[in-house]
Protein backbone atom coordinates (compact mmCIF):
# COMPACT_ATOMS: atom_id res chain seq x y z
CA UNK A 1 0.00 0.00 0.00
CA UNK A 2 1.23 3.49 -0.82
CA UNK A 3 0.70 4.81 2.71
CA UNK A 4 3.07 2.10 4.06
CA UNK A 5 5.78 3.23 1.65
CA UNK A 6 5.22 6.88 2.60
CA UNK A 7 5.36 6.02 6.31
CA UNK A 8 8.66 4.15 5.77
CA UNK A 9 10.14 7.09 3.82
CA UNK A 10 9.00 9.79 6.26
CA UNK A 11 10.08 7.59 9.20
CA UNK A 12 13.59 7.31 7.74
CA UNK A 13 13.64 11.06 7.17
CA UNK A 14 12.52 11.71 10.77
CA UNK A 15 15.32 9.47 12.04
CA UNK A 16 18.00 11.18 9.91
CA UNK A 17 16.88 14.66 11.00
CA UNK A 18 16.76 13.56 14.68
CA UNK A 19 20.39 12.42 14.39
CA UNK A 20 21.32 15.72 12.74
CA UNK A 21 19.83 17.65 15.70
CA UNK A 22 22.32 15.91 18.01
CA UNK A 23 25.31 15.96 15.65
CA UNK A 24 25.20 19.44 14.05
CA UNK A 25 27.47 22.04 15.62
CA UNK A 26 25.50 25.27 15.09
CA UNK A 27 22.23 25.63 17.11
CA UNK A 28 20.49 27.28 14.15
CA UNK A 29 21.23 24.31 11.88
CA UNK A 30 20.10 21.94 14.63
CA UNK A 31 16.85 23.96 14.91
CA UNK A 32 16.28 23.68 11.15
CA UNK A 33 16.89 19.90 11.35
CA UNK A 34 14.36 19.74 14.21
CA UNK A 35 11.80 21.62 12.10
CA UNK A 36 12.33 19.12 9.24
CA UNK A 37 11.99 16.27 11.77
CA UNK A 38 8.68 17.66 13.04
CA UNK A 39 7.38 18.13 9.49
CA UNK A 40 8.27 14.48 8.74
CA UNK A 41 6.31 13.41 11.84
CA UNK A 42 3.33 15.49 10.68
CA UNK A 43 3.48 13.63 7.34
CA UNK A 44 3.47 10.30 9.23
CA UNK A 45 0.39 11.42 11.22
CA UNK A 46 -1.33 12.37 7.97
CA UNK A 47 -0.51 8.92 6.50
CA UNK A 48 -2.08 7.34 9.61
CA UNK A 49 -5.20 9.46 8.83
CA UNK A 50 -4.92 11.33 12.14
CA UNK A 51 -5.22 14.65 10.33
CA UNK A 52 -6.12 16.70 13.41
CA UNK A 53 -2.83 15.89 15.15
CA UNK A 54 -0.90 16.39 11.89
CA UNK A 55 -2.33 19.90 11.65
CA UNK A 56 -1.57 20.61 15.34
CA UNK A 57 1.98 19.36 14.77
CA UNK A 58 2.51 21.94 12.02
CA UNK A 59 0.58 24.80 13.66
CA UNK A 60 1.73 24.44 17.27
CA UNK A 61 5.16 22.79 17.04
CA UNK A 62 6.61 24.08 13.77
CA UNK A 63 4.58 27.27 13.67
CA UNK A 64 4.83 28.42 17.28
CA UNK A 65 7.35 26.47 19.38
CA UNK A 66 10.14 26.32 16.79
CA UNK A 67 9.70 29.91 15.61
CA UNK A 68 10.04 30.93 19.26
CA UNK A 69 13.18 28.82 19.59
CA UNK A 70 14.75 30.17 16.38
CA UNK A 71 14.01 33.69 17.62
CA UNK A 72 15.77 32.93 20.93
CA UNK A 73 18.81 31.49 19.06
CA UNK A 74 19.06 34.69 17.00
CA UNK A 75 19.03 36.74 20.22
CA UNK A 76 22.02 34.85 21.65
CA UNK A 77 25.68 35.04 20.67
CA UNK A 78 26.81 32.14 18.50
CA UNK A 79 30.55 32.51 19.29
CA UNK A 80 30.47 30.21 22.26
CA UNK A 81 32.76 27.72 24.01
CA UNK A 82 30.10 25.00 23.67
CA UNK A 83 30.54 25.14 19.87
CA UNK A 84 34.28 24.45 20.00
CA UNK A 85 33.81 21.50 22.39
CA UNK A 86 30.43 20.07 21.37
CA UNK A 87 30.27 16.97 23.54
CA UNK A 88 30.46 16.41 27.29
CA UNK A 89 33.20 14.35 28.96
CA UNK A 90 30.52 11.82 29.89
CA UNK A 91 29.55 10.97 26.32
CA UNK A 92 30.34 7.25 26.47
CA UNK A 93 28.32 6.48 29.65
CA UNK A 94 25.53 8.70 28.33
CA UNK A 95 25.28 6.75 25.07
CA UNK A 96 25.26 3.47 27.02
CA UNK A 97 22.37 4.76 29.20
CA UNK A 98 20.48 5.91 26.08
CA UNK A 99 20.92 2.45 24.56
CA UNK A 100 19.15 0.78 27.53
CA UNK A 101 15.56 1.75 26.49
CA UNK A 102 16.35 0.75 22.91
CA UNK A 103 17.47 -2.73 23.97
CA UNK A 104 14.57 -3.17 26.45
CA UNK A 105 11.87 -2.06 24.04
CA UNK A 106 13.56 -3.86 21.14
CA UNK A 107 13.19 -7.09 23.13
CA UNK A 108 9.51 -6.24 23.68
CA UNK A 109 8.92 -5.58 19.97
CA UNK A 110 10.41 -8.95 19.03
CA UNK A 111 7.74 -10.63 21.18
CA UNK A 112 4.93 -8.40 19.82
CA UNK A 113 3.35 -10.48 17.05
CA UNK A 114 1.79 -8.52 14.17
CA UNK A 115 -1.99 -8.61 14.30
CA UNK A 116 -4.81 -7.13 12.31
CA UNK A 117 -5.85 -3.74 13.64
CA UNK A 118 -9.57 -3.44 14.45
CA UNK A 119 -11.63 -1.75 11.76
CA UNK A 120 -12.37 1.85 12.63
CA UNK A 121 -14.79 4.46 11.42
CA UNK A 122 -13.29 6.64 8.71
CA UNK A 123 -14.48 9.83 10.47
CA UNK A 124 -13.02 8.89 13.87
CA UNK A 125 -10.18 11.45 13.74
CA UNK A 126 -12.11 14.15 11.90
CA UNK A 127 -12.35 17.68 13.28
CA UNK A 128 -16.02 17.28 14.11
CA UNK A 129 -15.43 14.05 16.10
CA UNK A 130 -12.49 15.66 17.86
CA UNK A 131 -14.50 18.79 18.73
CA UNK A 132 -17.47 16.79 20.02
CA UNK A 133 -15.14 14.64 22.17
CA UNK A 134 -13.57 17.78 23.64
CA UNK A 135 -16.98 19.29 24.43
CA UNK A 136 -18.38 16.12 26.00
CA UNK A 137 -15.61 13.77 27.23
CA UNK A 138 -12.54 15.98 27.72
CA UNK A 139 -14.07 19.32 28.71
CA UNK A 140 -12.56 19.17 32.22
CA UNK A 141 -9.07 18.33 30.87
CA UNK A 142 -9.42 21.18 28.38
CA UNK A 143 -10.15 23.66 31.19
CA UNK A 144 -7.23 22.35 33.24
CA UNK A 145 -5.01 22.80 30.15
CA UNK A 146 -6.06 26.46 29.97
CA UNK A 147 -5.00 26.88 33.62
CA UNK A 148 -1.64 25.28 32.72
CA UNK A 149 -1.21 27.84 29.92
CA UNK A 150 -1.90 30.69 32.36
CA UNK A 151 0.65 29.21 34.78
CA UNK A 152 3.17 29.06 31.90
CA UNK A 153 2.60 32.74 31.09
CA UNK A 154 2.95 33.74 34.76
CA UNK A 155 6.14 31.64 35.13
CA UNK A 156 7.74 33.18 32.02
CA UNK A 157 6.74 36.63 33.29
CA UNK A 158 8.28 35.85 36.71
CA UNK A 159 11.58 34.88 35.06
CA UNK A 160 11.57 38.13 33.06
CA UNK A 161 10.81 40.10 36.25
CA UNK A 162 13.76 38.33 37.95
CA UNK A 163 16.06 39.60 35.16
CA UNK A 164 15.11 43.18 35.97
CA UNK B 1 6.90 -6.07 11.17
CA UNK B 2 3.72 -4.11 10.49
CA UNK B 3 3.51 -0.32 10.23
CA UNK B 4 2.60 0.15 13.90
CA UNK B 5 5.59 -1.87 15.10
CA UNK B 6 7.84 0.10 12.75
CA UNK B 7 6.54 3.40 14.12
CA UNK B 8 6.84 2.33 17.76
CA UNK B 9 10.43 1.22 17.08
CA UNK B 10 10.99 4.63 15.48
CA UNK B 11 9.57 6.37 18.57
CA UNK B 12 11.87 4.38 20.87
CA UNK B 13 14.92 5.19 18.74
CA UNK B 14 13.97 8.87 18.61
CA UNK B 15 13.57 8.94 22.39
CA UNK B 16 17.02 7.32 22.81
CA UNK B 17 18.60 9.84 20.40
CA UNK B 18 17.00 12.70 22.37
CA UNK B 19 18.15 11.22 25.69
CA UNK B 20 21.70 10.80 24.38
CA UNK B 21 21.62 14.37 23.05
CA UNK B 22 20.54 15.77 26.45
CA UNK B 23 23.38 13.89 28.14
CA UNK B 24 26.23 14.49 25.67
CA UNK B 25 25.70 17.98 24.23
CA UNK B 26 27.07 21.03 26.04
CA UNK B 27 25.10 23.74 24.24
CA UNK B 28 22.03 24.82 26.23
CA UNK B 29 19.85 25.45 23.16
CA UNK B 30 20.66 22.08 21.61
CA UNK B 31 19.86 20.37 24.93
CA UNK B 32 16.41 22.04 24.92
CA UNK B 33 15.94 20.84 21.32
CA UNK B 34 16.82 17.29 22.36
CA UNK B 35 14.14 17.49 25.08
CA UNK B 36 11.69 18.49 22.33
CA UNK B 37 12.88 15.46 20.36
CA UNK B 38 11.99 13.20 23.30
CA UNK B 39 8.58 14.88 23.63
CA UNK B 40 7.97 14.35 19.90
CA UNK B 41 8.71 10.65 20.23
CA UNK B 42 6.11 10.39 23.02
CA UNK B 43 3.54 12.18 20.83
CA UNK B 44 4.34 9.73 18.01
CA UNK B 45 3.80 6.76 20.35
CA UNK B 46 0.43 8.15 21.55
CA UNK B 47 -0.78 8.78 17.99
CA UNK B 48 0.34 5.33 16.80
CA UNK B 49 -1.49 3.61 19.65
CA UNK B 50 -4.60 5.77 18.97
CA UNK B 51 -4.51 4.81 15.28
CA UNK B 52 -3.88 1.16 16.11
CA UNK B 53 -6.72 0.89 18.65
CA UNK B 54 -9.13 3.10 16.70
CA UNK B 55 -9.89 5.29 19.73
CA UNK B 56 -9.64 9.02 20.23
CA UNK B 57 -7.95 8.99 23.65
CA UNK B 58 -4.37 8.87 22.31
CA UNK B 59 -4.98 11.74 19.89
CA UNK B 60 -6.55 13.80 22.70
CA UNK B 61 -3.49 13.09 24.86
CA UNK B 62 -1.26 14.30 22.00
CA UNK B 63 -3.21 17.58 22.03
CA UNK B 64 -2.56 18.00 25.78
CA UNK B 65 1.11 17.19 25.20
CA UNK B 66 1.27 20.06 22.70
CA UNK B 67 -0.08 22.40 25.39
CA UNK B 68 2.53 21.12 27.87
CA UNK B 69 5.24 21.62 25.22
CA UNK B 70 4.11 25.19 24.56
CA UNK B 71 4.27 26.01 28.31
CA UNK B 72 7.61 24.26 28.65
CA UNK B 73 9.24 26.14 25.79
CA UNK B 74 7.94 29.53 27.01
CA UNK B 75 9.47 28.99 30.47
CA UNK B 76 12.62 27.26 29.14
CA UNK B 77 13.48 30.04 26.69
CA UNK B 78 13.03 32.70 29.39
CA UNK B 79 15.34 30.73 31.72
CA UNK B 80 17.91 30.14 28.92
CA UNK B 81 18.06 33.83 28.00
CA UNK B 82 18.37 34.76 31.71
CA UNK B 83 21.18 32.23 32.31
CA UNK B 84 23.07 33.37 29.20
CA UNK B 85 22.78 37.01 30.29
CA UNK B 86 24.17 36.14 33.73
CA UNK B 87 26.96 33.76 32.66
CA UNK B 88 27.69 35.13 29.20
CA UNK B 89 27.80 31.63 27.75
CA UNK B 90 25.53 28.92 26.31
CA UNK B 91 27.89 26.28 27.71
CA UNK B 92 26.29 24.08 30.37
CA UNK B 93 29.64 23.96 32.20
CA UNK B 94 29.18 27.67 32.97
CA UNK B 95 26.24 26.79 35.22
CA UNK B 96 28.31 24.67 37.57
CA UNK B 97 26.84 26.48 40.61
CA UNK B 98 23.44 24.89 40.00
CA UNK B 99 22.83 22.07 42.43
CA UNK B 100 20.40 19.17 42.41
Amino acid sequence: MISDVLIAVFGAMAMVFALLVVVLRQPMRAALALIAHMASLAAIFACLEVHVVALFQILIYVGAVMVFMVYAIMLLDDRDASLAHMFSRWSVPAVIVAAVPVVALGAMLVQWAPSVAPARESALFSFSAFSVAFMTQYWFHFEVASILLVIGIVAAWAVIAERR
Amino acid sequence: MDRYQYLIALAVLMFAIGLAGVAIRRNLMVVVMCVELMLNSVVLAFVVFAARSGTLAGAAMAFFLYIAAACEIAVAMAIVVMLVERRGSLDLAADYELKG
